[in-house]
């Protein structure tokens, strides 16, 4: 432990001659910013953590040799995670990225005894002077999902495989299903819950239930693409989850809300850097590029195509707000009244569906 | 002229010894030849899963915290294998455990006092131990193979946890997340060097193999489960009963495990979710082979195996190797022991081709 | 419209219930000889990943099928060299072999992740399977007829030929098998690849069919139903058949329970279900009077050396 704090104590002091000296100083221009980060899943799993190293790889790419990034993949939440994070602080990284919820207490354990060396954990609500919180705006993603289902879909009713009813979950049900109905009053969301991240064959038997029960557009809150090649195989449409899907299924998928941290990475990095980096709780969305649309597939019609566009220059310009009362909750209560907006806090607490979502 | 293999009369001591030493050297060889085949940086690769770890004091702490659940249920399952009872279900017993010692801290949340934690922890080894009666039970009554239902047991327990941190256990301050509430400080294990991971349980797992070792070498008990290990029938003439034995090493193996399961969740973990069994009930059974079944050689084993997890991870950010090369390593490691493990029992002889060799192995 | 619905059902059991089918005929078959390989869904990884390698470089899915046997039974071929020729623990050794082909399957794959496998044809012509009943009878492909022959195939081996009889008997009772001339070790060696082979191309079946295309532990945990399939079976290859349909049935019916908006007990309690049925099924066999040859083979698991 001893030794430990020395070579903090030493990296520490470099860190903070370079923060005064800021960008370009001598000290910074011999040692590039190391940065660590901290996966749940493997970067092979073409989904949540494949984005996170994308995010990595940008980072590498925009501050070429003033950055020099390092990861650890599949690390298990719990200990492990501890240790890992405790691993990158005493190999020297000064910014370290715990990309999963399930890593937020060790990230604040951790912190505590690296005073100087600056976290960010994302998706997690604990924050501390050197532990700053980021999260995506995903709903945005299932905003446009929304209205493109429900224009497209013939029977009014869409298939969503999700995964565990946490805020982040409902949220996106949530805004998917209000999106549909103003464009059809009786659209209907049919929820599976998997009570999985990732479980292909699973995932594509509970997509097979979906479409059985006349769901003819698929949506996911699970990380693999099997619910939209099982969409393609019946003829039907979706939407890709986490990462651009189309190569897995490039009949079916609509489109997909792409994950793109790269641009908050890049921005943190150079904060620290420059020896800005301060404590906060980031929420970005497509306004910040943290959200992004891939590309559309043969399914989107031109109508489709232009819906999406507007909606997404709308949400960009902080004109749409995920939900906008009155809004009632599947029992008939008023949950939004008339007039008023969902707040951050609303959406992230949430544990209530809208009218129209099932199961 | 051929070759056969035949057992040695007498097994060889020095070779003995040598073979795991051998064998973690034959993994790094062909471990590096591997790796660098796939275009990585082989030597580098070996040198960081193997010996970096070592190297670093400061990933110390780390080596005693990741063993520590490894030493302990490989040292209770050491008991039942070497008496030919073949518990593999050290993962749900372990799971089990920590439900029962859970349940124990839950229902004492609102309360204080020394006596929680010990509670807990009796109250995770009685757990591991009933969940491990259920293949005894079988095995003796019916005559069900404890290798397959301990082993349908463990994804019992799974889904037994999984009811109950998504369901009745699910802390109500958690935003739906799947996980019980965090413990108290008097339900979770002291450090025992201030300002580090090491926790009480690392000690304890320790100490449980240096008494096991006593255990096997001077009680009845130990010599009960070797003889009737190694020779059923003589076994039954000292007037041991095999089924008895089954009892006694089934239990044992399952409050190892359950005690084990309390200690990582009253622990690091300081909680339950849905992530907290890791396959260490399975990665134990490799420990005790790699230790050969005997006490010191599974706490050195999981010490190894500890290793190996560590040194994964820092090959990971230093030479870039994949997370998945450390279970390539580490299965590498246990093939080459079983390989190595044949020179210390078995000898290779020319031979004369006989007539009347039909039968045996080429 | 209520047919169809039935129709899809039954369709997507049939479906989930094929690599299951696949993989435990194989493990079947190894454990009737005697050995119990735990590494099934090491071995299935194995052989998911060179489907996908192997279609997603050459176009050709019978090639790809025949890698992912391969590669299936090189893995086997590893675990019977230990446990057969240097009589390593058969326990440890499958668990290792399982850790090892996880670990494969993810640094081999990593270049192939997320790529549209093009997808198994059906085997009959689509005319054939316009009907929503003739589809349920003509509306796959290839692996499903395979793996149902392959049951088939294999309750004949096991019962009516004599190398059957022989397999059989070295499980049972390897010394005097061995007393009889037989050659257990090889017999051994023959199963445990055969295994291997099948569970390669249960793998397969996730890469080429189920999900056609590849991620890191593409098979989640199916090798493991696979082996409590082979128990539940009671080791006959009809009940297995049997069991395969009733397994992949219990998961469908989960979730179209759901999609229908029932949920009529803990997901969890269904999820469990096939491990309490298989441990319920094997205590009957066990403890009641049931033919011998509806328990575990004899010296499952158990190493053997020839001391002539």
């Amino acid at each position: 432990m001893g030794m430990k704090m020395d070579r903090r104590g030493f990296i520490g002091a470099a860190g903070a001659a370079a923060a005064t000296a800021a960008i370009g100083g001598p000290a910074r221009a011999a040692a590039p910013l190391k940065v660590g980060f901290v996966y749940t899943g493997p970067i092979g799993d073409g989904g949540y953590t494949f984005q996170h190293n994308l995010g990595r790889l940008a980072l590498d790419k925009a501050l070429g040799t003033a950055v020099k990034t390092s990861f650890v993949e599949n690390v298990a939440e719990g200990p492990d995670a501890e240790r890992v994070i405790r691993q990158l602080a005493q190999a020297g990284n000064e910014l370290i990225f715990t990309t999963s919820f399930g890593f937020m207490d060790q990230t604040i354990k951790v912190a505590k005894a690296f005073p100087k060396v600056h976290f960010e954990h994302a998706t997690g609500y604990k924050r501390a002077p050197n532990v700053a919180t980021y999260n995506a705006r995903f709903y945005q993603g299932r905003q446009v999902q929304g209205q493109i289902a429900a224009m497209l879909s013939k029977s009014g009713k869409a298939g969503y495989i999700a995964s565990f009813p946490i805020p982040e979950v409902v949220m996106g049900i949530n805004a998917f299903t209000v999106a549909a109905r103003k464009v059809n009053p009786k659209f209907v969301t049919k929820v599976i819950w998997v009570n999985t991240w990732y479980d292909p064959a699973k995932e594509a038997d509970a997509a097979k239930a979906l479409m059985d029960q006349g769901c003819d557009v698929m949506c996911q809150h699970t990380d693999s693409v099997a619910p939209l090649q099982a969409a393609q195989t019946r003829g039907i449409v979706g939407f890709g989850q986490s990462s651009d899907m189309s190569k897995a299924a490039p009949k079916a998928c609509l489109t997909s809300t792409v994950d793109s941290w790269g641009p908050y990475y890049i921005r943190r990095a150079k904060e620290q850097i420059a020896g800005a980096w301060k404590s906060a709780d980031t929420w970005g969305g497509m306004a910040a590029g943290m959200v992004t649309l891939g590309a559309y597939g043969p399914g989107m019609t031109a109508d489709a195509k232009a819906a999406a566009d507007k909606i997404v220059a709308e949400i960009k310009a902080h004109k749409l707000p995920a939900m906008v009362g009155p809004i009632k909750d599947r029992t008939g209560v008023v949950k939004i009244a008339a007039g008023a907006k969902a707040e951050d806090k609303d959406l992230l607490g949430m544990n209530w569906y809208v009218e129209g979502v099932e199961g | 002229m051929a070759w056969r293999i035949e057992p040695r009369a007498e097994r060889s001591r020095a070779l003995d010894l040598a073979a795991p030493a051998l064998a973690v050297a034959a993994t790094i060889v062909i471990g590096s030849l591997v790796f660098s085949a796939l275009g990585y940086d082989g030597l580098g690769a070996a040198r960081e899963i193997f010996l970096s770890p070592l190297a670093d004091p400061q990933r110390w702490p780390d080596l005693g915290v990741k063993s520590a659940p490894l030493v302990l249920i490989a040292v209770g399952l050491s008991f039942g294998f070497r008496a030919n009872v073949w518990n593999i279900g050290a993962e749900g017993q372990y799971v089990v455990g920590a439900i029962a010692g859970t349940g124990v801290a839950l229902a004492a949340y609102d309360m204080a006092g020394y006596w929680i934690l010990p509670a807990m922890l009796v109250a995770g080894a009685l757990g591991g131990a009933a969940y491990a009666a259920i293949p005894a039970l079988l095995r003796t009554r019916f005559k069900v193979s404890e290798i397959l239902s301990s082993l349908m047991l463990s994804y019992v327990a799974l889904q037994l946890l999984y009811f109950l941190v998504r369901g009745p256990w699910r802390d109500p301050q958690g935003y739906n997340f799947p996980q019980t509430r965090t413990f108290t400080d008097w339900e979770t294990l002291p450090a025992v060097v201030p300002g580090t991971v090491l926790h009480l349980g690392v000690p304890i797992a320790f100490l449980a193999a240096f008494l096991a070792w006593i255990v096997l070498r001077a009680t009845v008990l130990g010599f009960e489960v070797r003889v009737v290990g190694l020779a059923p029938a003589a076994a039954r003439y000292a007037g041991f009963e095999a089924d008895r034995t089954a009892w006694r090493t089934m239990l044992a193996g399952g409050a190892f495990a359950g005690l084990a399961g309390i200690l990582e969740a009253a622990g690091p973990f300081g909680q339950l979710t849905p992530q907290f069994p890791q396959g260490y009930g399975y990665v134990a059974i490799i420990v005790a082979f790699l230790g050969r079944l005997h006490p010191l050689g599974i706490a050195l084993a999981g010490i190894v195996m500890a290793v190996s997890y560590v040194g994964g991870e820092t090959a990971q950010t230093t030479v870039g190797l994949p997370g998945a090369a450390a279970g390539v390593f580490q299965a590498l490691m246990l093939f080459c022991l079983l390989a190595v493990d044949m020179a210390t029992r078995y000898r290779l002889r020319r031979v004369a081709p006989a007539p009347s060799a039909a039968g045996a192995r080429p | 419209m209520n047919a169809t619905i039935v129709v899809s059902i039954a369709m997507s059991i049939v479906a989930a219930a094929t690599p299951l089918l696949l993989a435990a005929l194989g493990e079947l078959v190894a454990e009737k000889s005697g050995t119990l390989n735990l590494g099934v869904e090491g071995m299935m990884l194995l052989g998911a990943v060179s489907a996908a390698i192997v279609a997603l470089t050459t176009g050709d899915l019978w090639l790809a099928a025949g890698a992912a046997a391969l590669a299936g039974a090189l893995g086997a071929g590893l675990f019977a060299v230990l446990t057969l020729s240097l009589t390593a623990n058969q326990v440890a050794t499958g668990l290792a072999l399982t850790i090892f082909g996880q670990g494969v399957s993810s640094l081999v794959g990593k270049d192939f992740v997320g790529r549209e496998v093009h997808r198994l044809p059906e085997v009959f012509p689509a005319a054939l399977a316009e009907h929503p009943l003739a589809r349920v009878l003509f509306g796959y492909d290839a692996f499903v007829y395979f793996s149902v022959a392959a049951a088939l195939a294999v309750a004949w081996f096991l019962s009516r030929t004599r190398a059957g009889l022989v397999l059989r008997a070295v499980g049972e009772g390897d010394s005097s098998a061995h007393a009889l001339g037989y050659r257990v070790i090889a017999v051994r060696y023959g199963a445990s690849l055969f295994g291997g082979a099948m569970a390669g191309l249960a793998g397969a079946y996730f890469s080429l069919s189920l999900t056609p295309t590849w991620a890191v532990g593409l098979t989640a945990g199916r090798g493991w139903i696979a082996l409590a399939l082979v128990t539940f079976s009671g080791w006959r290859p009809g009940r297995l058949l049997f069991g395969a349909y009733l397994f992949g049935a219990m998961m469908i019916f989960e979730l179209q329970a759901k999609a229908f908006g029932l949920t009529l007990v803990p997901p969890e309690a269904l999820a469990m279900a096939p491990y309490l049925a298989t441990i319920a099924a094997l205590t009957i066999i066990s403890a009641g009077r049931a033919g011998a040859n509806l328990r575990a083979p004899a010296c499952l698991g158990k190493p053997f050396r020839a001391t002539a």
